[in-house]
């Protein structure tokens, strides 16, 4: 059997290896992924966002327990930083979902943003697409919590649920900030202690505000209220996603198509942004330019980095 | 701050010959220069070439020092100390099944030790029974194994339990444990308000350090506070909580971090009990506390020395306890195990020995001191003794025992004190800050603290600012030693046999009974009316084994797994 | 070989030991050194492990312990990991062992142990040399 095939079959084995050389980027990985892009479309993507400590991992762990009470397979992605100094990491979250390991219906795997070209979107989205033909029904995304991915996860799932606790003054101005417009639901998670109230209200009037310059269709991003470490509120978190799942299935799935062509456009630009500088780099080594004299020549001020590109764009590798 | 312990004028002088000594200090080192680039303590506290008594001008004899058995405690909780009688000799002992166990303990007994220290194997500090398939390969392997009421009898068969006080270390089974020994204690006669112990019972340095995890920290510290509760009404001779900093110390904190983090959560127990309804004078008198004597010997005296004042302080000002039996910190001492070496390990003895008497040094009232062996496995009968005995020398023959705190009025120790409680002071702000120990705890802030610690200072070993004779200076590779202790592999099956005829025998309608009013109790609110400990003792002795109370707790409670964040 | 090729290890500790103080100290020497470590921490049951292995895919398994009860759990990695055809997922071991131990878990299929008292960076070199990222997967 192929590789496609026993990924196809779902085969752990095989799909953690491929997993691994999309996060690599390993150019071999491309045919592989082809052959399995018709198989993908059948899974649904729950993507997580929120400051670390919030309980990402938590809920996660929760919520997979739910699916997994109604016969649901589940995969998961979560991601932990890498350290901006070694490269290394340290992928912690999976110690939350202990009680996953052995559950042949559940596959978990930790990620490390690396901060490579292409950003981590375009490897969550290729492993999105992997878990989803491997046959996993719902897919769960954990994000680290901070810059550009907590915006970027809205294009790759179908549902986001932005996730916050009480007593985080500048948290919710963090979601004023940037992305208030991505959550579909906004979970109030430790939701015992003191300041919950307010930090709801403040939930509230930032929900309205944004509805009110960028509505999401018609669609009103409820807050739950969970203590996920005591499994309460998950039910109630099952089914606000139930109900934007149905809100997405409604009048003819238009509301899903709006998600599939954003998700496509940015998988599109991610492939072709990839490929595109893959393409140059190779030709600039072929050709034997020095991009160190380049580089060189940009610190002495002799050249700027937009005469370079054009200079190399137009006259060496056209 | 009271009146200065010298004159204007004197101080003047001394700052001017200060100076005068420190140009000769510097003149002289052009010539043959300082060792070492820093000088620091094994926490990496810096230390200066000379203290004099400008480092403690501020400081008020009465006030800040005191006389022993008087509050602040700093020169020690008794009047008498050692001059009356020695520290308790307590070695920490358990090995293999029951019977094993119980042999070692009258080994011990019968070569002078005073006070007794049982080690469970870590099925049964987890909440295990012997037959559970996490249990696999751990039987009796770190401690001895023990699942049910039984196998409790024959652990202290033969010994009398009126006259020797039993340590129990044990952390989230504590409540089921100390309920076997209550039930098999009066079983054998014994009066429970005549019994004398300790058991450890400290859920919160697990979160932080030593990951004995079983339920979440709210109901770890409501079943705490039900075992202090149920001390003070029905056993009045025994230590509900041994407050303890040894873990943290053993997991990387640095000397300042251990006296903190377990002095903060004496903070959150005391806090628990005064939210429970108890008075505090009602029940601070049983709390005891439990250090770490590392390497570094006057760090940790002054670490001791500062404890005893920082808890005096906090309980008569914080918490307005009025007894002064209330303000003690009583204090276990154990000898570092982290700072033994498998590599030449007679060399161990010489480690042990010095920290043991730093322990003595700084006012301990019972002390274990590890075996040359220990950093291998359990300890050996042949190294325990050494163990012993080393304990017994410091005690009759070298004369330290003979004045009480003779390192105080030290420039040097005391000012050394007096830096541990400002820089631990800080940390407890800090932690205050933060709203109390459980909420730091959910922010890994104290797991981190220690983590970033242990990883300091294992670079600084590597980098060899740190010496470790044997390892990283004239290393030297590992001997087999000839006295090495081996656990039978056939206990394990044995075990899981004894504890299966044991629940076949027992009356189900009233173990049955007794689990359902267990249940009805945890479920309730927490109170004395729903106390866990009369249901416990009589679940026990209806046949209950300990996985079985546990499981019950972690069905009910739900159930805690580390943070686990860098 | 690709250049970002990461090595990817797990710290894990089987048995019932709470003892991670080195098992911390190890997975950040190892993300320090330029690893991606997955850390599943304390009180891991060796089939936990091996299925957390396998669906990292990891390169390395580390197994910290001081329980004394590695005469099981060690050679039981082995054995799943034989069961589920990753038996090129190599498998050091760290912490205390009895001398006479660390042949019979060599034997075992474990290929190193590290005694108290290594270095870290001497680890990080052992691993660098004795372990290499996988071959990519061709369709």
């Amino acid at each position: 059997m192929g590789i496609v095939d026993q990924i196809l079959a779902g085969d752990v084995r095989a799909t953690a290896r491929v997993l691994r050389d999309i996060d690599d980027q390993v150019p071999t990985i491309h045919p592989i992924l082809k052959q399995l892009y018709p198989h993908t479309g059948k899974a649904f993507i729950i993507g997580f966002t929120g400051s670390p400590g919030v309980g990402k991992s938590t809920l996660v762990d929760q919520l997979t327990i739910h699916y997994r009470k109604q016969g649901l397979t589940v995969g998961i992605l979560a991601v932990d930083p890498t350290s901006p100094f070694t490269g290394g990491a340290i992928l912690g979250d999976r110690i939350r979902m202990q009680r996953h390991f052995l559950d042949d219906g559940v596959f978990i795997r930790s990620l490390a943003t690396r901060g490579h070209f292409g950003g981590l979107t375009k490897s969550t989205n290729d492993m999105i697409n992997v878990l989803d033909a491997m046959g996993k029904d719902i897919i769960l995304v954990e994000t680290v919590g901070v810059g550009q991915d907590e915006v970027e996860i809205a294009n790759s799932a179908h549902t986001t649920v932005l996730v916050t606790i009480p007593g985080m003054g500048d948290e919710v101005q963090a979601i004023k900030a940037g992305i208030m417009e991505i959550g579909n639901i906004f979970v109030v998670n430790k939701a015992d202690r003191e300041g919950s109230r307010k930090t709801i209200r403040e939930l509230m009037n930032l929900i309205e505000l944004g509805l009110r310059h960028q509505g999401q269709n018609g669609w009103e991003p409820p807050i739950i209220q969970t203590e996920a470490i005591k499994s309460r509120g998950i039910e109630e978190l099952g089914e606000a996603i139930q109900k934007h799942r149905d809100f997405l299935l409604a009048n003819d799935k238009s509301n899903l198509r709006d998600v599939l062509v954003k998700r496509a456009r940015t998988q599109l630009l991610e492939v072709l942004k990839e490929e595109a500088l893959r393409t140059l780099m190779k030709r600039i080594e072929t050709r034997g330019i020095a991009l160190d004299t380049l580089v060189d020549q940009i610190v002495e001020k002799s050249t700027d980095p937009y005469s370079v590109v054009q200079d190399l764009l137009n006259n060496e590798l056209p | 701050m009271g009146k200065r312990q010298f004159s204007e004028s004197a101080l003047e002088r001394m700052e001017k010959e200060y100076q005068e000594w420190q140009a000769e200090y510097r003149k002289a080192l052009q010539k043959v220069p300082e060792r070492l680039e820093r000088f620091s303590t094994v926490s990496d506290l810096e230390v200066k070439p000379l203290y004099t008594p400008l480092d403690i001008k501020d400081k008020n004899y009465s006030e800040d020092i005191g006389f022993p058995g008087m509050y602040p405690f700093t020169r020690g909780v008794q009047s008498t100390m050692y001059r009356a009688r020695h520290w308790t000799m307590r070695m920490f002992a358990g090995l293999g099944g029951a019977e094993d166990t119980n042999e070692r303990f009258h080994y011990l007994i019968n070569h002078g030790e005073t006070g007794l220290s049982t080690a469970f194997d870590f099925p049964t500090l987890m909440g295990y029974d012997t037959e559970s398939p996490l249990a696999r390969g751990e039987c009796g392997k770190c401690g001895v194994a023990i699942d049910t009421i039984d196998d409790m009898q024959r652990l202290f068969a033969n010994i009398n339990l009126e006259d020797v006080t039993t340590s129990m270390t044990i952390n989230p089974p504590a409540s089921v444990i100390w309920a076997m020994y209550i039930a098999n204690a009066e079983n054998e006669g014994y009066d429970r308000k005549r019994l004398g112990g300790t058991i450890q019972n400290d859920c919160l340095k697990e979160f932080i350090a030593q990951k004995t995890l079983m339920l979440p920290p709210d109901p770890s510290l409501r079943l705490v506070t039900d075992t202090v509760e149920f001390g003070t009404r029905e056993v009045p001779r025994w230590n509900t909580i041994s407050i303890s900093g040894y873990h943290i110390r053993e997991a990387g904190a640095t000397a300042v971090q251990e006296l903190a983090f377990t002095v903060y959560d004496g903070i959150t127990y005391v806090e628990e009990c005064l939210k429970r309804g108890l008075n505090v004078d009602d029940f601070a008198g049983r709390l005891s506390y439990f250090w770490n004597s590392h390497i570094d010997f006057f760090e940790e005296i002054a670490k001791m020395r500062a404890g005893r004042r920082m808890w005096a302080r906090i309980m008569k000002e914080r918490f307005k306890a009025k007894n002064p039996r209330s303000m003690l910190m009583r204090f276990h001492t154990q000898t570092a195990g982290c700072s033994l070496t498998a590599q030449e390990p007679y060399n161990n003895v010489v480690r042990t020995t010095t920290e043991a008497l730093a322990a003595i040094f700084g006012g301990t009232q019972s002390l274990h001191t590890n075996s040359l062996d220990e950093v291998y496995m359990i300890p050996s009968e042949h190294a325990v003794l050494i163990a012993l005995r080393t304990q017994q020398i410091l005690a009759e023959e070298v004369g330290v025992t003979n004045v009480i705190d003779p390192l105080a009025g030290s420039y040097f120790v005391e000012a050394l004190t007096d830096k541990m409680e400002e820089e631990a002071t800080a940390y407890i702000r800090k932690l205050d800050e933060m709203g109390g120990m459980v909420a730091a705890i959910e922010k890994d802030y104290p797991q981190m603290e220690i983590a970033d610690a242990a990883y300091h200072f294992q670079q600084q070993v590597e980098k060899g600012e740190k010496v470790i004779i044997g390892v990283n200076k004239y290393p030297s590779t590992r001997p087999e030693l000839e006295f090495i202790l081996r656990i039978d592999p056939e206990l394990e099956r044995r075990q899981v046999e004894r504890t299966q005829q044991f629940k076949q025998k027992r009356d189900q309608v009233k173990f049955q009974r007794a689990m359902d009013e267990l249940r009805r109790r945890c479920e309730g609110p927490p109170c004395w009316e729903n106390n866990v400990m009369p249901a416990l003792i009589d679940a026990v002795r209806a046949g209950a084994t300990e996985q079985e109370c546990c499981d019950l707790y972690r069905d009910v409670f739900g159930v805690y797994t580390d943070p686990g964040t860098f | 070989m690709n250049k970002s090729r990461k090595l990817r290890i797990l710290i894990a500790k089987p048995g019932l030991d709470g003892h991670d103080r080195g098992a911390r100290v190890i997975a950040r020497a190892f993300r320090d050194a330029g690893f991606e470590v997955v850390y599943t921490g304390c009180h891991q049951t060796p089939e936990q492990i091996v299925s957390t292995a396998i669906q990292e895919d990891v390169d390395l398994i580390g197994l910290s312990i001081l329980s004394g009860a590695h005469a099981y759990s060690f050679p039981r990695v082995i054995e799943l990991l034989k069961e589920n055809n990753a038996e090129d997922i190599t498998v050091i071991g760290g912490g205390i062992f009895p001398l006479e131990d660390i042949p019979v878990l060599k034997e075992a299929g474990i290929k190193e142990i590290f005694e108290p008292g290594t270095k870290l960076h001497e680890i990080c070199a052992w691993v660098d040399q004795n372990v290499k990222p996988r071959q990519a997967m061709v369709a």
